[in-house]
C-alpha cells in the first residue's frame, strides 16, 4: 500500500509538473472562478457539500492558475461532536490535493462505553483528485458532467480500541468516481459519487470489521439549488458500510445552506443525521463550516 | 463566394460612429445561441427598452472593471455596445437580427482566458441585478451564453 501511495503521489506530482508549465502564451492568473462553483469543503477535506463529495476542484483557479481553501468545520451531535480542520490546493482546475484533520469527541458517552470521558478518536485524511472531463458550470449545451476520480488515504489514531472493537486496520484507502452538473437553465446542482470503502464511520472507527472486510461500493449524492449568485441551499445522502458487529452503522444525510458572503469566504450550515454511532442511537445535530478561498 | 462577400461589404455601411471593418458573411448563427421560444425571457429582461439599457450599463462595467478592461482598450466601444444588444435581444426572442461576426472570429487575439470570462459574467450579473432581472431568468439566459466560452477563450 505504501509503494502504491508513493507511485501515486510521484504520478500526481508529475501531472502537476506538466500542467504548471503550459505551452503557449498562457498568462498565470489568479481566481476566475464563479462564487461557489467549487463548492465547499467536506469533512474529508476535498471539494464538495460537507458530506459528499464533488467533481469540482478546489480554490478559485482556473486553468492558468493555482487556487486553494482552508476549512474549520464543527458538527455538534447529542453524544459526541466532530471536528474537521483542513485545506487543499487546486492546481490548474485540473488536480486537487487535500489534507484534514479529523477529532471525534465521545465526551460523556466515552465513559459508557468504557473508553473514558472525553476519549477522542481522530484521523488523518490525505485526498487527491483529478478532473476527467466536462466542465460543471460552462459546458451548458452538453449533458456531459464535470468527471473527476480520486483517492483518500486515511489514517485513524486509536489504533488499539478499533482493533478492540473488531476493526481490521488502522489505515485504509477509498477510491471514488464524482459526476457534478450545474443545470444554470434551472438553477439546479446534482451530483453523484461512487466510493470504493472499507472505512468505518469514515475512518474513525478504522476499517473493515468482523462483520465484513470487503471494498464494496458506497454512494453520495447531493442536490443544490442555487437562490442567489452566492447563496445555495441543498441536501446530501452518503451511505456507508456496515463492517462492525457491535454497532451498527447507518446511511448519512444533510440539508445545507451554504452562503459565500465574500470572494474569499462561505459560511455553510447543516442539519445533519448520522444515525447511531458507536452503539449511540439517533446522532443528529448541526454542522457548521467556514471555508477561506483563494 | 466573392460576389457573396461584395454584396455584403455594399450591404455593411458603417454606422455613425464605428470604425470600418473587413467584410464577413452575416447571419443570426453568428450569435452563437439559438433565441428562447416565447415571451417570458423578454419580459424578464423588460423587452428591448431594458435589454438595451442591461448592455448599456454591462458595457459601462466592463471598460471599467480593473481585471479585464485592458482586452477593450483600442476597441470600437460603440460597435461592442450595437452588436451586444442585438445578439442579447436576438438570443431573448426580441425580434432583433444580429450582424456581427462569430464568436470565434470577434475574439481572434483578444487574448482572452477563462478568468476573464469570469469576470464578465460577474459583469453581466451585475447589470442584470441593476435592471431587475430574476435571478432564475439571469440563469436561464446565462446558459445560453456559457458555453461561448468555449469559441471566446483562444488560450
Amino acid at each position: 500500500m505504501t509503494s502504491f501511495l508513493a507511485s501515486l503521489i510521484a504520478s500526481v506530482l508529475g501531472a502537476m509538473l506538466l500542467i504548471a508549465t503550459p505551452a503557449g502564451a498562457s498568462e498565470r492568473r489568479q481566481g476566475g472562478k464563479l462564487l461557489l462553483t467549487d463548492g465547499v469543503s467536506t469533512v474529508d477535506g476535498s471539494a464538495g457539500g460537507g458530506l459528499a463529495t464533488w467533481a469540482v476542484i478546489s480554490g478559485a483557479e482556473t486553468k492558468d492558475g493555482i487556487g486553494g481553501s482552508v476549512h474549520a468545520s464543527y458538527v455538534a451531535l447529542p453524544n459526541f461532536d466532530l471536528t474537521s480542520f483542513g485545506g487543499a490546493i487546486g492546481f490548474s482546475n485540473r488536480v486537487e490535493l487535500s489534507y484534514a484533520h479529523q477529532a471525534f469527541d465521545t465526551r460523556a458517552a466515552g465513559a459508557a462505553l468504557g473508553l473514558g470521558r472525553g476519549f477522542t478518536f481522530g484521523q488523518h485524511i490525505v485526498g487527491a483528485k483529478l478532473r476527467l472531463v466536462g466542465d460543471a458550470v460552462y459546458d451548458q449545451d452538453r449533458l456531459l458532467p464535470q468527471i473527476a476520480i480520486g483517492v483518500q488515504y486515511k489514517i485513524a489514531t486509536k489504533g488499539a480500541v478499533i482493533r478492540a472493537v473488531g476493526g481490521q486496520a488502522q489505515r485504509g484507502m477509498d477510491f471514488y468516481a464524482a459526476a457534478t452538473k450545474l443545470v444554470l437553465s434551472k438553477s439546479v446542482l446534482l451530483g453523484a459519487t461512487v466510493r470504493f470503502t472499507k472505512a468505518n464511520q469514515f475512518g474513525l472507527l478504522g476499517f473493515g470489521g468482523d462483520r465484513e472486510d470487503r471494498y464494496r461500493p458506497q454512494f453520495e449524492g447531493s442536490i443544490g439549488r442555487l437562490l442567489t449568485r452566492n447563496l445555495v441551499i441543498g441536501a446530501e445522502y452518503r451511505t456507508k458500510p456496515n463492517n462492525l458487529g457491535f454497532a451498527r452503522e447507518q446511511n448519512a444525510w444533510d440539508g445545507f445552506a451554504a452562503w459565500s458572503f465574500n470572494r474569499h469566504a462561505t459560511l455553510t450550515a447543516a442539519y445533519t443525521d448520522l444515525g447511531d454511532i458507536a452503539t449511540v442511537r439517533g446522532q443528529r445535530g448541526a454542522l457548521v463550516s467556514l471555508q477561506g478561498r483563494f | 463566394m466573392i460576389l457573396l462577400l461584395a454584396l455584403a461589404a455594399a450591404a455593411q455601411t458603417i454606422p455613425p460612429g464605428e470604425d470600418p471593418v473587413a467584410p464577413y458573411a452575416q447571419h443570426d448563427t453568428n450569435a452563437g445561441a439559438t433565441p428562447f421560444r416565447g415571451s417570458a425571457m423578454l419580459r424578464a429582461f423588460h423587452g428591448r427598452v431594458g435589454i438595451d439599457r442591461m448592455t448599456d450599463d454591462f458595457v459601462n462595467r466592463l471598460v471599467a472593471d480593473n481585471r479585464i478592461a485592458d482586452i477593450f482598450k483600442g476597441q470600437d466601444i460603440v460597435r461592442l455596445r450595437r452588436l451586444l444588444k442585438e445578439q442579447f435581444c436576438y438570443i431573448l426572442a426580441g425580434g432583433c437580427t444580429y450582424t456581427g461576426r462569430t464568436m470565434r472570429d470577434s475574439h481572434k487575439n483578444l487574448g482572452v482566458q477563462q478568468a476573464d470570462m469570469g469576470a464578465l459574467v460577474e459583469d453581466l450579473q451585475a447589470a442584470m441585478r441593476k435592471e431587475g432581472v430574476a435571478f432564475p431568468a439571469q440563469n436561464r439566459f446565462l446558459a445560453k451564453l456559457a458555453p461561448m466560452r468555449r469559441d471566446t477563450v483562444q488560450r
